[in-house]
Order: structure tokens, then sequence, then C-alpha cells
């Protein structure tokens, strides 16, 4: 499985071992990794499962849609790297992918 | 102290009940009861991706076990709460177990209203609110397989779309004169009548069903108009009603739900309520409401949480919904009944646009059919009871934080 680190707002790391085939969110919250509120349960709703991604990383991940990056305007403190977790998908590619949590969800 | 919280119902609000009690440091005995045998899991999907079998089912639960093994989380599924002994503190479950508490929490959703005209017994007549539901209905949904769908609201378009996209002949009738009349404004209802309708859906409004026939299952559904048509089989969306039966028994105040404060406190002290099932005052639209709503439920589950631990939070939310038809999204903030202007953000034929309800001069809420930014936009602008500009506000060049 592909293992993933999640940096928390106060600069904890947590990695886990994610699934393939369920998305970033999904993965984070069955580890209950703090920060990843996920109310919609992952349909690009509500904006609540908010990460900023390691740079290194975004090209990787490809653009946000529309919807998510009409989503992420309003996120809490949105830069560059952001992206919502429940529009990224698990892949054996992204072995070794870092996020940082925000302070906040929106 | 308190010492044993049991939380009735499995769904969002209970869920988040017994996180944030946790989080919030509860250390006493944590209980829940729900009629499912499963997992707390996820509605949402129940009428997209997993009717559509592109989800699996160990992706609905809003946890695994290990999460309530954890937590200690004494979770009693597949059993039934048949009666509240508000007096005595304790519930009786169906199969005789008795369990006292110091709190208890109903979060016990709502139900499916239910077909009443002749037939409405026969086989093949589905309801579509749990994971048995849809596993009843993927079965018949196969390729060529005859559709009809009672009700154009969220859930029998959703279905109907889902049911489409696997191959089936649909057929949705609505009785009103238009599709999701309670809940958009007609341009909305317009343009996803004309996107079901480019999918191969026959879409049949001002349509009453009289009768249902068949000789064990369904095969006609006979309109009002005399109009008939043929049905492998049928899914009821009609709207749901709220579970009291227990709340009443116990002899609480009900009211189109559990009426509950902006606490979530019910007219018993000990006893609290969150979710699709109790009736709640909006302190931002300063009317009582019920609501079916995800964000709803998630809320009110923390709130109930941190007051039944006798700290004080309030319930304070503008509603949001959403609903995804085909390759649509449609997105919805706050509650548009009583507005005095509306007003029309874009071109639907870009598939892309809003529609905005004003009332006082402030706005009130606003559908988005594939545009994530207004409606985010117009969360803040919601809550924070802001005054848009008209002329700004119908002008879809200026983002919508700008109109005011």
């Amino acid at each position: 499985m592909p293992r993933i680190a999640f940096i928390g707002a106060a600069g904890v790391r947590r990695e886990i071992d994610a699934p393939v085939g369920i998305t970033l969110m999904e993965a984070a919250r069955q580890h209950g990794i703090d920060g990843i509120v996920a109310r919609c349960g992952g349909a690009c709703a509500c904006a609540t499962c908010h990460v900023y991604v390691a740079p290194a990383w975004m090209a990787k991940l490809g653009p946000a849609e529309d919807m998510e990056q009409g989503m992420l305007e309003s996120a809490w403190e949105p830069r560059p790297n952001s992206r919502l977790s429940c529009q990224i998908q698990i892949s054996k590619a992204l072995d070794g992918l870092e996020v940082t949590v925000p302070e906040r969800q929106a | 102290m308190t010492s044993t919280i049991l939380i009735i119902g499995g769904g969002q609000a209970g869920a988040q009940a017994v996180d944030t009690l946790r989080r919030e440091g509860f250390e006493g005995r944590l209980v829940m009861v729900a009629d499912e045998p499963h997992l707390p899991y996820q509605r949402p999907p129940l009428s997209k991706q997993f009717l559509a079998g592109d989800m699996a089912a160990e992706r609905l639960p809003f946890r695994h076990q290990p999460f309530y093994d954890q937590h200690r989380v004494e979770l009693k599924l597949g059993r039934k709460a048949a009666r509240i002994d508000a007096a005595g503190h304790r519930v009786t479950l169906a199969d005789g177990e008795i369990i006292g508490y110091d709190r208890l929490l109903l979060c016990v959703g709502a139900k499916s209203r239910t077909l009443t005209c002749p037939g409405a017994e026969l086989g093949g007549v589905h309801y579509l609110r749990n994971i048995a539901d849809v596993g009843a209905i993927r079965g018949g949904l196969k390729e060529g397989a005859r559709l009809v769908v009672i009700g154009g609201g969220y859930i029998g378009l959703e279905t109907a779309a889902t049911a489409r996209k696997l191959g089936c002949a649909v057929t949705v009738l609505e009785m009103a004169d238009r599709l999701m009349n309670r809940v958009v404004a007609s341009s909305v209802s317009e343009y996803f009548a004309h996107e079901h309708r480019s999918h191969g859906i026959k879409i049949e409004c001002n349509t009453r069903v009289v009768r249902l026939e068949g000789p064990r299952s369904v095969e006609r559904v006979v309109c009002a108009d005399g109009s008939t048509h043929q049905a492998d089989l049928l899914v009821v969306g009609v709207g749901a009603v709220p579970e009291t039966g227990l709340a009443a028994e116990a002899g609480l105040a009900c009211e189109n739900g559990v009426t509950v404060d902006e606490h979530c406190r019910t007219s018993d002290a000990a006893i609290f309520a969150a979710g699709d099932c109790c009736n709640h005052p909006s302190l931002r639209y300063g009317m009582r409401v019920r609501l079916e709503s995800v964000d709803n439920a998630f809320e009110q589950g923390k709130t109930a949480a941190i007051n039944m631990l006798d700290r004080m939070a309030v319930h304070d939310r503008v509603p949001w919904f959403w609903s995804d038809q085909f390759d649509n999204k449609l997105l919805i903030v706050g509650l548009s009944q009583g507005f005095d202007q509306q007003v029309l953000r874009g071109d639907p034929a870009t598939r892309s646009f809003s529609v905005c309800y004003l009332k006082g001069g402030e706005l009130a809420a606003l559908e988005a059919v594939n545009h994530s930014k207004d409606y985010m936009a117009a969360r803040k602008l919601i809550a924070e009871r802001a005054r848009p500009d008209i002329d700004k506000l119908a002008d879809p060049q200026i983002a919508l934080k700008e109109s005011v």
C-alpha cells in the first residue's frame, strides 16, 4: 500500500498506509487524521478536507477540476498547493506523498 | 458527573456525536443502539455511486470497527429501541434488554413517506433510504429494465440518473408542475428536466399516480389522466417523515419532528435530539425548521454532544444541500422561504449558473448549478446577512463576493 505522510498544523508528522482505490480523504478519515473533517463525505460540496500538497507532488496529481478549484477559493487560507483530499484518488504512484493539514477547515 | 450516554440511531448525527463526545473528553460509558446491522454509514452515496455499483460497501461507514473499539463505544447494531422510560432514565430494546442512561440522544432520522394508492403493497415497489433498500433495487436495474420513479425530488432524480446510466428505460412521474418544486427555482427545474430528457429519461409533470397494477409484482402504473406506464420496478421518492414514535410515546414535545431548542435539548432535560428527526430553531432565519441535511445532522450531533456534557454550544448554521445528477452538481445554501426577490446569475445554456434569493435586501439563499465558486461565496455572505447590489449580483462577470 502506498505510504502517505500527513503533517498536522502543529508540525507533527504521521504516516499511514493508504489502500489503492479510495480517496486520500477516506484514507485520512479511516486513520483518524485530525483536521480532515469531510462533512459531505467526498462529494466536493464542502471544502472541509482541504490539504496543502508538498509542492514537488503537485504536478504528479494533475490539475484540480473547475468544481474543486471553485471550492478551494473559499477554503480556509488557500494556497497555490491547496487541494481537496476527497478529489485525490490513491494510486501506487502516490507512494511517498506528503500533505499538510491546515489549521482550520472552512 | 455524566456516566452513561446512550445514543439511539446510527446515522450522521449519531456518528458525529460519538466522535465529539470522546474528543471532548467524555470518559463514561458510551452506547449506541442502531436498528440497521451496519456500522454508522453515509447515506448520500446510496442513490448515486453505491446504487451504481461504483462504490464498495466498505467505503460507506464513517469509521471502521477499530475506531469504536479504541474509543470504547458499545455498538448494539441490528437492535431496535422499543420504549423510553423518561422518568426512570432507561430504554428498553425490542429484545428486552434494558439500558439505563444519564443522557439520551435521539438521532433516529426520518423514514420514507409511503404511497397509499391501491397496489402500493405490490412487490417491486421500492423506497430508497438504507443499504437494504439499495440491495433490493439494484438487482432490478438491469439493462433494458423499465423503471418508473414516482417523485421528481432529489432521491427520485438521482435514482433515475443512476438507473439510466445502467441502461434502464426510466420514466419519472411528478405530481407538481415541475421537478424539485419545493426546493429550487423554476429555471433550475427546467435545467434539470432538460438534462434528464437529453439522457433519454421520460419526465412527466402534473401527473398523479392513482393505482398500481400487477398480479403480485407491479407491472403498470395508472395515472389520474388515464395514462399508464409499464414498469418492471418502481422507486418511490415522495419525501420523508420524521421518526417521532419513540419520543412521542415518552411524552416529549413533538411537532413535525422532535421539538428541540438551539442547544438540541428536548422537553426532557436528560434527552437530546439531533439530525433529520428534530425540529429546531434556525437563528439565521428566525423560524423553526426540520432539515434533511447531512451538514445539519453533523452539526447538531456535535452540538448535542457538547451540551450533553453540560457545556454550552449553540446550533447556529446556514444549511446547505447538494445533489448529483449525471455530470451536474446542484449546490444549495440557505433557505429561500419567504424571499421577495430572485436574481439569475449567468446563463443556464452555459451549464453553469446560479439563482440568488433575497429577503429584505439580504442574501437569503442561493442555488448553484455547476458553480462551486458562487456557492462557497454565498455561504459566507448569507451567514453575514450581506446586502448585495442587485446589478452586480445579476452580472456573472462580477464575483459574487464583490457584489456587496
